[in-house]
């Protein structure tokens, strides 16, 4: 990617990671923690990655995500109004009572959102889904999702691995937002859901890695992924949970907390907007 | 009346009859196609048949999945493992969403027979009834089970479609007209109403013969859709009868006769007395045995109509 492309990137990244803490700020709670980790990555999926149209967010032909972390609604939220589904003003009424901004995506209220999500592991059999439609319509579309790494302790994502390993779903990306930390602690400790690449492999899948937070990593490991045209892609995207606040990151107090006035005017500052 | 039939045998015939028809008809099923019998329609249609093997959760998800992108999905399984099991992945990924998926959930009810209490769904009504915007069918016979899919087809939006293993009568002819949201009035009477579904239906008619012979009138209603209810018809027969006896192969805890004294209770308050599984599991034994041993058969009916009659002011 050339330097150019990936500085327009990193502001329009800066600028999404701004939403997120104003979402979360104005809602006082939500999930700051996993929207900022995947933050470069709904960059890169929105503005290099998808075949969308936001004037026309129901187009049958187009790329299709779903956020099975839809925790992270913040991120995708921020995302989608920097594309030009929404007005970046709405973010300050996430979670409010008459906002059409759920506390998880709502793929009823909300244009661009392809799947309501929350709810975890149930995401990834949906993805499996749309792949397969796709697939016996022949279409050239491609179906995106994003998991949390404490996502896959759960069954269903494991049934819907065997699904898409078994049915060859080669227009199938997911995307495994490895940063480590879970409610109740590191992942590791919890319950270790790793190793990821021998168990995918074992699935069928094409296993990618990729850092987070660098574009030409992201870009290299999409691209991997549409070169593989015989299985589904998992991306194991090595990531920093509060990437980009400093008090944020890599402390899981972070995963569902709203900051205070004080800790959100330092946040900014950490943004450059101050 | 011709020969028995299972209304899932109606089932696999009507989506084999209706995939042709229905090019974005598509059947998912969980290692039990043969017992489903959607294996009748992966023989038409192999290419839009998907064995999601012995994973329920997975199979709830990829419909919906394939529903969002123009299918219209029937993902099918036993009641037990459709709706019990997958509870939440329906409330979640279809309820929440409305998307336009269709459960065909089998071997509904105590009728199940030898496989005993793990099986026996006596609770999937009462289930799909307390998800918002759920359409929940519960055909009585073969001619109903028929329609009742190609209704669910033509329906945008959530179904739940529910079916037994037991073979049982035909009571509708070829040209029924069947709509969602409609009950049907199958005998006029006058003392009490017996208000029934699926297999119920069948029983309630025999109770109503029992009932004639010691001079009772009984009115017979099928109700085959039980969400939405079809209110009008309930409260009418409540007015015109005075007592409501509800039958159905469920718990009485949330299926149809919960749905029918809620309604009653606000609109039209007369006795009502439920016949169903009295708040316990069912056991192995032959489905028809089953029907008596569980207080389902007409003459247990008849019983509780004769009470219902009683509590009339």
């Amino acid at each position: 990617m050339d330097t150019k492309r990936k500085t327009e990137l990193a502001e329009i990244a800066r600028k999404i990671r701004v939403g997120i803490i104003d979402a979360v700020y104005s809602a006082n709670s939500g999930h700051p923690g996993g929207s900022l980790s995947i933050a470069d990555v709904l960059t890169y999926l929105y503005f290099e990655e998808l075949n969308i149209d936001p004037a026309n967010p129901q187009w049958a032909d187009r790329d299709r995500l779903v956020l099975s972390k839809g925790h992270c609604a913040p991120g995708l939220y921020s995302a989608l109004a920097h594309r030009g589904y929404f007005p970046v003003e709405d973010l300050k009424t996430f979670r409010k009572t008459s906002s059409y901004l759920q506390g998880h995506p709502d793929m009823k209220h909300t244009p661009g959102v392809d799947m309501s999500s929350g709810s975890l592991g149930q995401g990834t059999s949906v993805s499996c889904g749309m792949a397969l439609a796709s697939k016996l319509d022949g279409k050239a579309q491609r179906i995106y999702a994003i998991l949390g790494d404490g996502e896959t302790q759960e069954g269903q994502v494991w049934e819907a691995a065997m699904f898409a390993g078994n049915m060859k779903l080669s227009n199938l990306v997911w995307l495994i937002d490895f940063n480590g930390l879970q409610i109740d602690g590191p992942i590791a400790e919890v319950m270790n859901p790793t190793p990821y690449d021998k168990k995918f492999e074992a699935f069928g899948w094409n296993v990618v890695e990729c850092d987070a937070h660098d574009f030409d990593s992201i870009e290299a490991a999409y691209k991997a992924a549409r070169e593989c045209t015989d299985k589904p892609t998992v991306i194991i995207s090595h990531s920093t949970k509060g990437k980009g606040v400093s008090f944020m990151e890599n402390n899981v107090a972070w995963h569902g907390a709203a900051p205070n006035a004080e800790q959100y005017e330092v946040a900014m500052a950490d943004l450059g907007e101050r | 009346m011709a020969d028995k039939i299972a209304t899932r045998e109606a089932y696999g015939k009507a989506l084999a009859e209706f995939g042709a028809e229905y090019e974005n008809l598509v059947v998912l099923d969980a290692d039990l196609a043969a017992a489903t019998k959607t294996g009748t329609f992966k023989k038409a249609f192999p290419d839009r048949f998907f064995d999601c093997g012995i994973a329920e959760n997975n199979m709830i998800g990829v419909a919906t999945g394939m529903s969002l992108c123009g299918k219209i999905p029937f993902a099918s399984s036993f009641a037990m493992f459709a709706a019990g099991r997958s509870f939440e992945q329906i409330r979640n990924s279809i309820g929440y969403p409305h998307n336009n998926v269709k459960i065909g959930a089998t071997h509904a009810g105590i009728t199940v027979g030898e496989d005993g209490a793990t099986h026996q769904c006596n609770e999937d009504i009462a289930l799909m009834r307390s998800i918002p915007g759920m359409v929940i069918l519960n055909p009585a016979d073969a001619t109903e089970a028929r329609l009742a899919v190609k209704a669910a087809i033509e329906y945008v939006g959530p179904v739940y479609l529910r079916f037994g293993r037991m073979a049982v009568p035909t009571l509708f002819d070829d040209d029924y007209k069947f709509e969602i949201g409609k009950g049907v009035k199958m005998a006029e009477g006058t003392d009490v109403a017996l208000i029934a579904t699926g297999i119920e239906v069948e029983q309630a008619l025999l109770a109503r013969d029992i009932l004639a012979a010691e001079g009772i009138s009984a009115s017979v209603i099928n109700i085959s859709t039980i969400k939405p209810l079809d209110e009008e018809l309930v409260i009418a027969e409540a007015k015109a009868c005075g007592a409501i006896v509800t039958c159905e192969e469920h718990t009485i805890i949330g299926g149809l006769g919960s749905a029918v004294t809620e309604c009653l209770a606000e609109k039209c308050p007369v006795p009502v007395l439920r016949v169903g599984i009295n708040d316990e599991f069912g056991r192995s034994g032959p489905a028809k045995e089953l029907v008596s041993y569980y207080h389902l058969d007409g003459a247990s009916i008849a019983e509780k109509a004769k009470a219902a009659v009683a509590l009339k002011k």
